[in-house]
Formats: structure tokens, sequence, C-alpha cells
């Protein structure tokens, strides 16, 4: 981009909307509790999925632990084991991921990045943490409520999740299921607000084809989010009434403990069915926001312009619109019409083109970039090699006839973590790294930011790379151990042992990271406003931290789009997005 | 690659070039996507969206549990008719109801009208009309719901066929029921505004401390038509299929 002055009219047209008056914490409960402000809800949300996040961590170690050594923890019977994989699979994706990424970054960034004071509806959007928390509590108190946590598997199948003999069939699946229904509620009230603010509250200036991609991803996901969690929303509900009213939705008629039960005619692919039309989904939801940041922090840190960022607004939107159409590759393996398979693998492979476009952007715009192997960096590049990985896995598992004998296997644990655990887990850290010195003020550790990054890096190829290997060998997944087989090689049980060490060491690598946020909250390097010479609007506010309302007395004015680095005869090699053009005597 | 974005916003907005040019230059401009709709219209509008796809969910789900069951399924005809004068009437109630909550719409609609035009005591008065013409809907599904409870239907079976019927119905008209209810307590509530005079005064609201605007009375008829919508689809996909 070359600074072009134009005509006397210059580049931005003249308010359309007027300012907004923001409601003013008058009390303590008002300002840091029942905050309005989208920077403390944020804040707020972040830390609540933090927290929930490290409980999903334990269980997952707990589970390591038993494939690991079958047999010798006697507190993880094989009904706890399938509490684990529930819980684990349900917080992390749902939680911890969908909540840090819309609620935490979204809530954070979308009005810093557009230009706006707060989010349109700032008293909607403190509702919406509110009732996430309670989503959060409710999943929580399951863990002590008679007979423990459902441990149905995360995608809560029926018939079995509500047959007895399933582990938390009385309570647990109850409370999950209200759960689920209470963070829908609330994400909806917070999805709204990002999609409202990002269409209808951008400063003078910021076109859509301004917004940094970001912002592209987060609301992108935000929409799907809105559109694809009423499926869930709706199955949830069907199911809670199967277990409570004695309905039949979901329910054949089925003979359970020897007694013919009360259940007739219902369709359990129908829950699949709404469960995936979430469940895929939600899959980009979780990636759409990372493709965003990652292309930020790339830019950013490799001082060069996004290659091609209309190609990638499109294929932002093209990969959202996509992702609602492939649910059933998910369910090869429950039986459908061979015509079905065909349109589904080919909408599945076609969600390549897009993906791989992006990923041959980012590299093409670290191509003779200015690179910074900053820690944000680190994680960004980390990103992209794992995204690449898993999603080489996906091509595999698309294919109905690949996909077929793999689907029970560890291939697919690994291809999903791989894809949709590591990739995306690598941009929440890359993000923080970056966003923490606007956050608090303050630098986090750059010695103990490298430290988490290579063994979290190293260690989650140490933990999922042996998983694809087990899943060749025929490793099943969901058992909760092998015994003796005649097909698995006894090699596969140090291998076990191997992931399990790993999984450890990667855990505790996160404690490294959690000490250094609250150590660099009062020890850390001070940062000024703007420590990566970045362009966007977020690290030009007058104050760091930004204030309530974000940019003092009057609203920024944007000029050009985000990604002004390395122009040639400006100044510096970053020009400010609220930076008008320069007007040259030549 | 961004001249154009940059050179559409050169100047105001009605220098934008004609045709699907200038739709996609307005549609990407700055500041707002959709010019002259407040946020809070544009909010609306999206949640209605999400909301589509919830009752979309729910009429399909019923429509597969209506395929996959191998019980009969009742006819919807002779379950919901009244007997009126010795002669059993199908689906009179319904078509009551129907007819109610569609001329609800109709005087949601003049409250919109005299709203904008500042006329408050009318404006309220007609919110009141639409509110208690929801409120009689909801009436009368509660006496619906009673009659078939008496006659042994339940979310669990009922005399006639597959178990899924009654599970269908009472949650999707309790669904729906359920979001006339709040359409009707939202009525109330901006209907006691609007005859209070806090739109002409700009007062501002508890909760949000916003001021208020006539523009209220619009969006809660834009919910109040989408749940009249929603209900022509429960009507003819589970009363009349």
């Amino acid at each position: 981009m070359v600074d072009v002055v134009r005509g006397a009219g210059g580049l931005v047209p003249a308010a359309e909307v007027e300012d907004v008056e923001l409601y003013h914490p008058k009390s303590w409960l008002t300002k840091y509790v029942f905050c309005q402000d989208a920077k403390v809800i944020a804040i707020q949300y972040s830390l609540t999925a933090t927290a929930i996040g490290l409980v999903a961590l334990v269980l997952s170690w707990l589970m390591r632990l038993q494939l690991a050594f079958p047999g010798y923890f006697s507190f993880i019977q094989a009904e706890n084991y399938y509490q684990f994989i529930t819980m684990h699979g349900m917080i992390m994706v749902i939680y911890l991921l969908t909540a840090l990424f819309l609620g935490g970054f979204g809530n954070y960034l979308i009005p810093l990045m557009v230009g706006a004071r707060d989010m349109v509806f700032p008293y909607v959007n403190m509702l919406s943490y509110w009732i996430y928390l309670l989503a959060v509590l409710v999943l929580v108190s399951s863990f002590f409520v008679p007979g423990g946590p459902t441990g149905a598997g995360w995608t809560l199948y029926p018939p079995q999740a509500i047959l007895s003999g399933t582990p938390g069939r009385d309570w647990g699946i109850i409370v999950m299921l209200v759960s689920l229904i209470l963070f829908i509620i609330g994400f909806t009230m917070g999805g709204l607000n990002y999609v409202v603010t990002v269409l209808q509250g951008r400063a003078r200036g910021m076109t859509l084809m301004r917004l940094p991609l970001t912002v592209w991803g987060i609301f992108t996901a935000t929409v799907m989010a809105l559109l694809a969690f009423p499926a869930l929303f709706v199955g949830a509900v069907m199911m809670l009434f199967d277990r409570l009213l004695g309905t039949s939705f979901f329910m054949p008629s089925l003979v359970e403990l020897g007694q013919r039960s009360q259940y007739g005619g219902g369709s359990p692919i129908l829950w699949q069915h709404l469960f995936w039309f979430f469940g895929h989904p939600e899959v980009y939801i979780v990636a759409l926001p990372a493709f965003g940041i990652v292309s930020d922090l790339i830019s950013t840190h490799a001082r060069k312009n996004i290659f091609g960022y209309r190609m990638m607004v499109w294929a932002i939107v093209g990969i959202g619109a996509l992702s609602f159409v492939v649910w059933a590759h998910h369910m090869y393996v429950s039986g459908m019409n061979p015509n079905f398979g065909f349109f589904f693998a080919t909408t599945t492979l076609i969600i390549a083109i897009p993906t791989a476009l992006k990923v041959y952007n980012w590299v093409l715009t670290l191509w003779r970039g200015d690179i910074h192997l900053t820690v944000p960096m680190l994680f960004a590049l980390a990103f992209i090699v794992t995204f690449v990985n898993g999603g080489l896995t996906g091509l595999f598992l698309g294919n109905v006839v690949v996909d077929v004998p793999l689907s029970g296997t560890m291939f697919v644990v690994a291809h999903f973590h791989m894809v949709m655990g590591v990739a995306p887990i690598l941009v929440v850290f890359g993000g923080i790294y970056h966003w923490y010195p606007k956050v608090t003020g303050r630098m986090l550790d750059d010695t103990l930011g490298r430290l988490h990054f290579w063994v979290t890096f190293l260690g989650a190829y140490a933990i999922f790379f042996p998983m694809h290997y087990l899943g060749l060998q025929g490793v099943p997944r969901r058992y909760y151990e092998l015994g003796q087989t005649a097909f698995i090689p006894p090699s596969v049980a140090t291998l076990n042992v191997f992931i399990t060490v790993a999984a450890l060491i990667v855990g505790a690598a996160q404690m490294v990271f959690l000490f250094n946020l609250v150590r660099s909250l009062s020890h850390g390097k001070e940062a000024g406003g703007n420590p990566w010479n970045a362009t966007t609007l977020e690290w030009q506010t007058p104050q760091t931290p930004p204030a309530h309302g974000n940019w003092g007395k009057e609203l920024p004015v944007v000029y050009r789009w985000a990604y002004d680095y390395s122009v040639p005869g400006a100044d510096r090699d970053f020009v400010p997005q609220n930076q008008p053009a320069i007007v040259r005597s030549a | 690659m961004m001249d154009r974005a940059a050179s559409s916003t050169l100047g105001d907005a009605r220098a934008r070039p004609p045709g699907w040019r200038g739709v996609a230059d307005d549609w990407s401009s700055d500041q707002r996507a959709f010019k002259n709709v407040s946020w809070g219209k544009v909010m609306m509008w999206i949640f209605l969206l999400s909301d589509t796809f919830i009752f979309s969910c729910f009429l399909l789900s019923y429509m597969t549990v209506r395929m996959s069951t191998t019980a009969p399924w009742p006819n919807p005809s002779e379950v919901f008719a009244l007997e009126i004068g010795g002669k059993p009437i199908p689906l009179i109630l319904i078509a009551i109801m129907t007819f109610i909550l569609i001329s609800s719409s109709g005087t949601m609609a003049m409250a919109v009208n005299f709203g904008y035009r500042r006329e408050r005591r009318t404006t309220a008065l007609l919110m009141l009309a639409t509110a208690a013409f929801g409120a009689s809907f909801v009436g009368m599904q509660a006496f619906e719901w009673t009659k078939l409870i008496g006659e042994g239907v339940r979310p669990w079976g009922n005399p006639w066929g597959a178990y899924q019927f009654g599970s269908s119905f009472f949650m999707i008209t309790g669904f729906h029921g359920t979001h006339v209810t709040i359409g009707v307590i939202f009525l109330l509530i901006m209907a006691h505004k609007v005859w209070r005079g806090d739109f002409d005064r700009e007062r501002r609201g508890f909760f949000t401390s916003r001021k208020g605007h006539y523009e209220i009375v619009e969006i809660t008829g834009l919910y109040w038509h989408f749940v009249d919508l929603v209900w022509v689809f429960i009507f003819a996909f589970f009363y009349l299929w």
C-alpha cells in the first residue's frame, strides 16, 4: 500500500452516527463485578474459561494415566474414565475454546479494533457473561451430584446417554443438558452484540474491507454460532424431555436390562444430525477466530502486509458457509445412503480449497518478511504447521472408505486434537502473549514464554503424533484399557506410557504460563502503548490499558487498511490505521 | 486492491456507483452495513434469524420422528375437533386461534404506525389490544392442552398411536406459546412506557440507562410478527398435515 492523496474531500466521509453515551459505573460493584465494559467482561470470560479449562486439563491427565498404567489407579474405574472423557471434551470445545475466542478475545478486541466505545448493548453483554458463569457452575456441579457427571461421551449419543448402565445417567446427563441450554442462551446474548457491533458500530472510515482479519474471523464465527447453536439447543431440549418426561424423540423401542423400555419409535440418528449440524460448524467457530488472529500476528511480527487480504476474507466467509453442509461426515459409520456419503465427502474435501488458500497466504506473507521470532510469532508459526498436519489427516477422514476403518481408532483422536485442539490453543497462547501488554500495560516474561512455547509445541507433537500410529495399528478410541488382544502389538503399551509422560510435561508447562501471567502483572516490563509497532486501532488508544469508553474524547477516524507495514517511503515501518494520508510535495 | 474500498468512502453515501457495485460498496462502507437501521433493530433481526433456526430444527425433528415411528400417526382433524351443536367440527379452535393471532399482527402494525406519529395513547391502546389478542391465544392454547390431557394425551403417549404425536405437540406448541407469552409481557411493559410518555421525554431505561425511542414499538412488532409467522408454519405442518 502506497499512500495516495485523494481529492480535497479526504478519504473519510462525514459521520453518519453520533457518538454514544456509556453507562458509567457508580460503585465498586458495577465497576468490577457487574461491569458493562466489554474489556472487563472479556477478562471475566477469559478467567472463567481458563479455570474450567484447567479442570479439563486435569481430566486429560487422569485419562492418560489410566491409558498408560491400566489398573494402577484404583480411583479410575471404567465409569470414571468415561466421565472424564465426556467432561474433558465438552469443556474444552464449548466452555473453554468457544467462550475464550468469542467471549474473551471477541469482547476485548471487537470494540477496540473497529473503533467503537463498547459493544452496542453493554447491559446485554454483561448478562451474557453471568449466564455463561451460571452454565459453568451448573456444569461443575455435575461432579458433585449422585452418580457423578455423565459418561455418555462428549457427543452424548442416545440411546446410551440416557439408559441405565451409562455413568451419570441419573443426574449427570440432566445437569449437562441444562448447562448446555444455559450456555447457548448466554452465548446468544453476547453473540448478537458482537455481530451488531461489527456491522453497525464501526468508526468513521472503517469499511468492512479495512477490518483486521481478527475481526473478520470472530465475526464470521459468531454468525455461524448463532445459526449452529440452535440445533444443539433443540437437541438438548428434546433429550431432556426424553430423560425427564419419558418422550421418545431419540429413543427407539429397546430392551434395557432385560426389560422392554417404555420408549419406542424415536430416531437416534436425529440426535446425531442435530448434534453435528451444530458440531461441525463448531469446529470452525473455534478455527476461524484462530485464522483471523494468526493472520494479524504473522503480519505484525513479519512486518509485512498480509498476502491476499481480500482472498483471506472470502476464504473465511466461504469456510463458514461450507461448514454448514458437511456435518454428516461425522456420521459415515452411522450408516447412510451412499449418495449422501458421496455428497458429504465432496463438500468436506472442497473445504480444503479455502483453507489451503489461507495457508498459502500465510506462508506468502512470511515470504521475504522481516520476521521477528517473538513469542506470539512462534505460536503463530507453530499454528500453521500444526493446522496443516491436522488438516492433512482430515483429508483421509473426509473420504468414506478411509474413514470407516479409521473412525473408531486413535487416528481420529489424533486428527481432531491436532486440528481443533492444539492448533487453536496455540493461537490462544499467541494471542495472549500479543495482547497481554495492551490488557495490563506490561509485557509477559520472554524467557518463560519461550520455555512455555517449546515445551508446549514439541510436547503436543510428542503426544499426538504417535496417536496417528496407534490408530493405524488399530488401537480403538473410547476404550479405558486395551487388555489382551491378538491384533495390537505389545509395543503399543510402551508408546502409551511415552504419550502420558509427554502429556504430564505439557500440562506442567501450562503452570509456567499461568505463573507468567500472574507474575508479569506486577513484575513485567512496562509495555507502553504499542510495543509491537502494530497498525491496528487497539494499539492506538490514548491510555494503556484502555479506559472505559476506549478512545477518550474523540472516536478514531480510519484512513487505511490494517496492514500498512513496511510501506516504502514512510517514516516508520508501520502506519497506524488512524494516521491520515501523508501529503507529499513533489 | 484497496483502491476500490478507499474510493467507495469518498464523499457521502449518495456518490456511490450504481448497480451491484453500489450495493457492494454500500454494504462494505464505513460505520454501518445497514444504513438508517438502528442497532436495536439489527439485533432483533439477527436474533429472529437465529430463532428461525430453532423453530426449523423443532419442525424438522418433528417430521423426522413422524417418519421414524412405526406406530400410526393420529389424525389431527379428529384429534383437534370440537363438538359444537352435537357435531364434531375439525380444527375449529385452531382456526379461531389462528385468526386471532393474525388479527393481532394487524393491531400491532397499526400500533407501530401510530407510534411513529407520536400518538401515544392510541399506540398504547393498540399495543394493549395486541397483548389481549396474544393472551387470548395463549388462553385458548391452555384450553386445548387441558382438553387433550383430559382425553389422555401425554408427552410419553396417547390413546391413538405414535408416542411422538403428544411429544411433538406439547413441545412445539409449548415453545411457541412461551414465545407468545414473552411477547405479551414485553408488549405490556412497552405499552406502559408509551402510555407514560417515556419515549416523548426520552426517559432512560431502568437497566440499560439508554434513552428510549418510539422505535422500540417497531422492534417489538418485528418479534410479534415473527411469532405469528412461525405459527403459520406450525399450523401448516402440524395441524393440517
